[in-house]
């Protein structure tokens, strides 16, 4: 059996999936002072009297991470930074501690400028002074050639308790977000660490020994054994549970929309044949531009609880919510009141939702059914806008290919799977103004948890080739290779894929549950003067995100 | 944070897919340590730094332009229709104040590229940017442009389109055409009859440095533009001034190009020429890019960049001086030369011999102008290629009176013809015709 959970803004929603389907499913309040506690009590009540030799995997989603960014409750940080010739790497400062030295590697990967030891002895021994335990350490270019990340990591010895380096958590090129995503995952090391050594005891104890797997914001999994060396990975981890809770629900071979509606905000997220859409550079958190790998997801700030106004004479929906609605005690109208003044949600204290609603229809000069209409209609208005945008957004990525811009491939979502609360009656509505089929997610109030519980481990592997240096390497995967002039994109592919599925198996996936594909295969042939000197090779694979192998068929249950 | 002072637009289309032959200096891997070096860079994630798709372009925005034998389609291939396509994509974004400036970083370029095309020049097979700002005019009503080509060749191409349009300023900086293909671009070019005066030419001798075009840029092209008064400036951006530029002799650097830039503040740049792919065109591109946008690009610069090592001789900055001081006073006096020049001709003829390189083709032409004091004037084109296809083209200008309309009409209509192909480009109406013999 398997325990999927997933801390969210109010509530922590957990359940314990086996053969069968939902065996159990539990809300617990989310204390945010104490998720230690939320997360055990959670674990605890969906567990109760069942033999613990049964479960045999457990997915934990948080908000730990995230909330530590967000409420800037970070540990001190030692940056490390080499920029060499371009953008003065002063302009991405990440906090006090960060230092801007010599050393630079070209495109190709080669040195153009070495470290030198003594500067960054000298940091070292500032670092130390300052009591700093984790350090990052960043060098452009560093994924085509990490040697100056390497002995800068060397230099510093074993005078810190974590050094982060850039090579070794994404294969992509951007400068910018490597320092920004390597001062993330430093900063947010320690409190990860701990909280979830701290689960795993106590789970030991109570005769818990499976690994941990803990959700990623790409939607997919590791185990909390690798997730110490990128704890990053798991900020903002709660969209994507959602999305994974509805791609049971998703049709084969076509597009999707999944609208996740709850109180605040809608999320939204696109599946192409039940594989989510992932975002292209990295995800963004509180002013962080990182290089760590999401779901191309889009929030707005409507829901069913967003306050309800007239301003400047036009009705006005969110973003903000400041409280339920009106029908449940609330302190302002809001679209569920809406909703509830229509007959729509039945409801004993209609009342309270039609008092709200007087002198909106007064300024509006509207009967109460007319203007509890128009705001359902400007509520689901507002979303299908958003959608359309989100796709035109993800249709309107660059190409750089001749073959890329004449076959011009576009997602046309057939179908839509709403979640969240008021979802289910803002359906209908939002039917008519899609054109297209919405389906209510069956099981939507614990679905991100069945999308943790369910998640397949993912990772990527990026391959550089450059026959003329006679290199191979994936610096992030350590791997490094001399190769000869005969090397060629199919050989790159093979060891992409070998480096990939070793990764996956260390992060914990099932070796039988690989499901694997080629994002980029480029080739080029490098001339200098009027002759083929070499290729330059770049290849990059995935492990896709899904549900893991015999449970995709859970909407059955 | 980083962010733009000016919001600036990129079409960024390295066509990995396209080559004019695999070893040839115009392949996929050109601009592809440039991206590398902007995707590294984290240029595109920059606060008012918006990358665009490009659009393709249409048959008749090449038609507008050109003449293509035998169509169109024969000499546009589809990388050529993305690549003016991402030209035109950063002039709307431009017109419709989407941003304030936008640079097209695609290939293939296209300054070499004449009226007539018969094959690939330079190169070149169509004008990107003229295909660019003839669609804008006709699009958005703006009338006068100022084109700046500052690629080391000669623009000959772009030269040809506008010798005859007294509304656009060309003016070109490059390497001395008796030490450089295409062998033209001296200050006596200076535009046709009706024209004299916009056609502008700053040949610089070999070895010129920053120190040079930075002059030439402040001392020339600058007054000249504050005289002109364009509705917008379009930088023809090539890249092969840069030192180490394999086929050309100039001493060039990224920070000169980002300060050109910056002094210049072109609406629009189209990259055009620039072979040093690995040591230049990624610094180069990314300062250009800073430039426009207003972004400090002050430590862009090439691993092995030394000023002491390019910096140009005493005598060549005398050369410069001496260039600068004949242009302007050309620029001075053309009011009078123009004058000089028409005469009392009601028709001026040119007979040329064109090369095409590329495609090993040659060309025999026979322009004759309408010298008319009401507008630009109606001209008639007959051109004979060595593959054998013998063509009338007639253009009436944009601003053309209604006797030079009468009069392109009448060229046109000729029967019987003897020609292989009939080409009208009825600019007042956007109307453009073909008369394919013995095809009716
Ligand atoms: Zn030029
Ligand atoms: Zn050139
Ligand atoms: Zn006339």
């Amino acid at each position: 059996m398997i325990i999927g959970l997933d801390v969210g803004g109010t509530h922590t929603d957990v359940v314990l999936i086996g053969d069968q389907g939902i065996e159990r499913e539990t809300k617990v309040v989310t204390d945010h002072s104490n998720l230690f506690k939320t997360v055990l009590t959670g674990l605890e009540k969906v567990t109760e009297g069942i033999d613990h030799k049964k479960i045999n995997r457990i997915v934990l989603s948080t908000t730990l991470t995230t909330n530590a960014i967000v409420q800037h409750k970070l540990a001190p940080v030692g940056m490390i930074v080499a920029g060499g010739p371009g953008i003065d790497p002063e302009y991405y400062r990440t906090n006090i501690d960060y230092c801007c030295v010599k050393g630079s590697i070209d495109h190709r990967g080669r040195e153009t400028e070495p470290v030198n030891p003594s500067e960054i002895k000298q940091i070292r021994d500032q670092f130390r002074k300052k009591d700093i335990r984790y350090v990052g350490i960043v060098s452009k270019f560093s994924v085509r050639n990490p040697q100056h990340e390497l002995t800068i990591n060397e230099i510093l010895g074993n005078s810190f308790d974590k050094v982060f380096m850039g090579h070794r958590i994404s294969g992509k090129l951007n400068f910018p977000r490597r320092i920004a995503t390597v001062f993330i995952n430093a900063a947010v090391y320690p409190i990860h660490k701990d909280f979830f050594e701290a689960v795993k005891r106590s789970l030991n104890k109570k005769g818990f020994t499976m690994p941990i797997h803990i959700l990623k914001a790409d939607g997919g999994t590791m185990t909390f054994d690798s997730s110490v060396d990128f704890p990053g990975q798991t900020i903002l981890s709660g969209p994507a549970a959602s999305v994974m809770g509805s791609i049971a629900f998703a049709s084969r071979d076509e597009e999707n929309l999944v609208l996740d509606i709850g109180g605040t905000t809608t999320d939204m997220a696109v599946l192409i044949d039940r594989v989510p859409v992932l975002n292209a550079l990295g995800i963004q958190l509180d002013g962080y531009k990182s290089i760590i790998r999401s779901l191309a997801t889009q929030s707005i700030g409507i829901g069913g609880d967003s306050h309800v106004c007239i301003e400047n004479g036009k009705l006005k929906i969110g973003p903000e919510r400041l409280g339920p609605a009106l029908a449940y005690g609330g302190p302002s109208l809001t679209p569920t009141d809406a909703l509830v003044a229509l007959g729509i949600i039945p409801e004993l204290n209609k009342d309270k939702s039609i008092l709200g609603l007087k002198p909106l229809a007064e300024t509006l000069n509207l009967s109460l059914d007319q203007t509890a209409q128009k705001i359902v209609d400007q509520t689901c208005n507002e979303i299908v806008k958003n959608a359309h945008k989100m796709v035109r957004e993800i249709n309107s990525k660059p190409v750089y290919t001749v073959h890329e811009v004449y076959e011009d491939y576009t997602v046309k979502p057939k179908k839509v799977l709403v979640l969240g609360g008021p979802a289910q009656h803002f359906a209908p509505n939002l039917e008519k103004l899609f054109n297209l089929e919405v389906k209510v997610v069956p099981r939507w109030s614990v679905a991100n948890a069945i999308g943790a519980a369910l998640a397949r481990t993912t990772c990527e592997v990026t391959l550089f080739a450059d026959t003329e240096q006679g290199k191979a390497s994936a610096p992030e995967e350590n791997f490094f290779r001399n190769v000869s002039q005969l090397f060629s994109k199919e050989d790159a592919i093979k060891i992409a894929y070998d480096l990939l599925k070793e990764k996956a198996i260390k992060r914990g996936a099932d070796p039988q549950d690989l499901d694997m594909e080629v994002l980029e295969d480029l080739e080029f042939n490098m001339v200098r003067g009027f002759y083929t000197t070499g290729k330059n090779i770049r290849i990059k694979v995935q492990v896709k995100p899904g549900l893991i192998h015999g449970y995709d068929q859970i909407s059955n249950s | 944070m980083l962010s733009a002072k000016h919001k600036t637009g990129l079409v960024f289309f390295p066509a990995f897919d396209w080559a004019i032959s695999p070893t040839h200096p115009e392949r996929e891997e050109r601009l592809l340590y440039t991206q590398d070096q902007v995707f590294e860079e984290g240029i595109l994630d920059i606060e008012g730094i918006e990358e665009y798709r490009p659009d393709l372009v249409t048959v008749k925005d090449v038609q507008r332009v050109h003449f293509c034998v035998p169509s169109v389609w024969d000499v546009m291939t589809e990388s050529h229709f993305i690549s003016a396509g991402g030209a035109k994509t950063i002039g709307m974004a431009v017109m419709d104040k989407r941003i304030e400036r936008g640079f097209a970083l695609v290939r293939p370029p296209g300054h070499h590229a004449m009226r007539v095309v018969h094959g690939a020049r330079g190169f070149c097979n169509v004008n990107i940017e003229a295909i660019m700002i003839e669609y804008l005019r006709r699009a958005y009503g703006i009338n006068k442009v100022a084109i700046v080509d500052t690629d080391c060749h000669h623009g000959d191409g772009t030269q040809d389109i506008y010798w005859h349009d007294p509304d656009t300023l060309f003016l070109s900086i490059h390497q001395d055409g008796r030490t450089l293909y295409p062998g033209s671009g001296f200050m006596q070019e200076f535009g046709g009859p009706t024209a004299l005066g916009t056609t502008l030419n700053i040949p610089l001798p070999p070895k010129t440095s920053e120190e040079g075009f930075l002059y030439i840029t402040e001392n020339v092209v600058l007054p000249i533009l504050e005289e002109f008064k364009p509705d917008i400036i379009v930088n023809s951006a090539g890249q092969d001034n840069h030192y180490s530029d394999p086929i050309t002799n100039m001493n060039f650097s990224a920070q000169g190009y980002a300060k050109l830039t910056s002094l210049l503040k072109p609406d629009i740049a189209v990259l055009e020429g620039g072979y040093a792919i690995e040591g230049a065109l990624p610094y180069v591109n990314v300062g250009i890019i800073l430039a426009m946008a207003g972004i400090d690009y002050s430590k862009v610069r090439e691993p092995d960049y030394n000023p002491d090592r390019i910096r140009q001789s005493k005598d060549i900055t005398g050369y410069i001086e001496k260039t600068a001081e004949t242009v302007l006073g050309l620029w001075d006096q053309r009011v009078s030369i123009g004058e000089k020049v028409r005469g009392k001709d009601k028709i001026a003829e040119r007979t040329r011999r064109l090369f095409y390189d590329t495609d090993n083709i040659t060309e025999n032409q026979k322009e004759s102008l309408m010298v008319c004091p009401d507008c630009s004037g109606a001209l008639r084109i007959d051109s004979t290629s060595s593959r054998d296809k013998h063509i009338l083209a007639v253009h009436i200008p944009r601003d053309a009176c209604h006797a030079c309309k009468e009069r392109g009409y009448e060229w046109y209509d000729v029967k019987p013809h003897g020609y292989d192909i009939k080409f009208l480009q009825d600019r007042p109406q956007d109307k453009y015709l073909e008369d394919h013999k013995g095809k009716e």
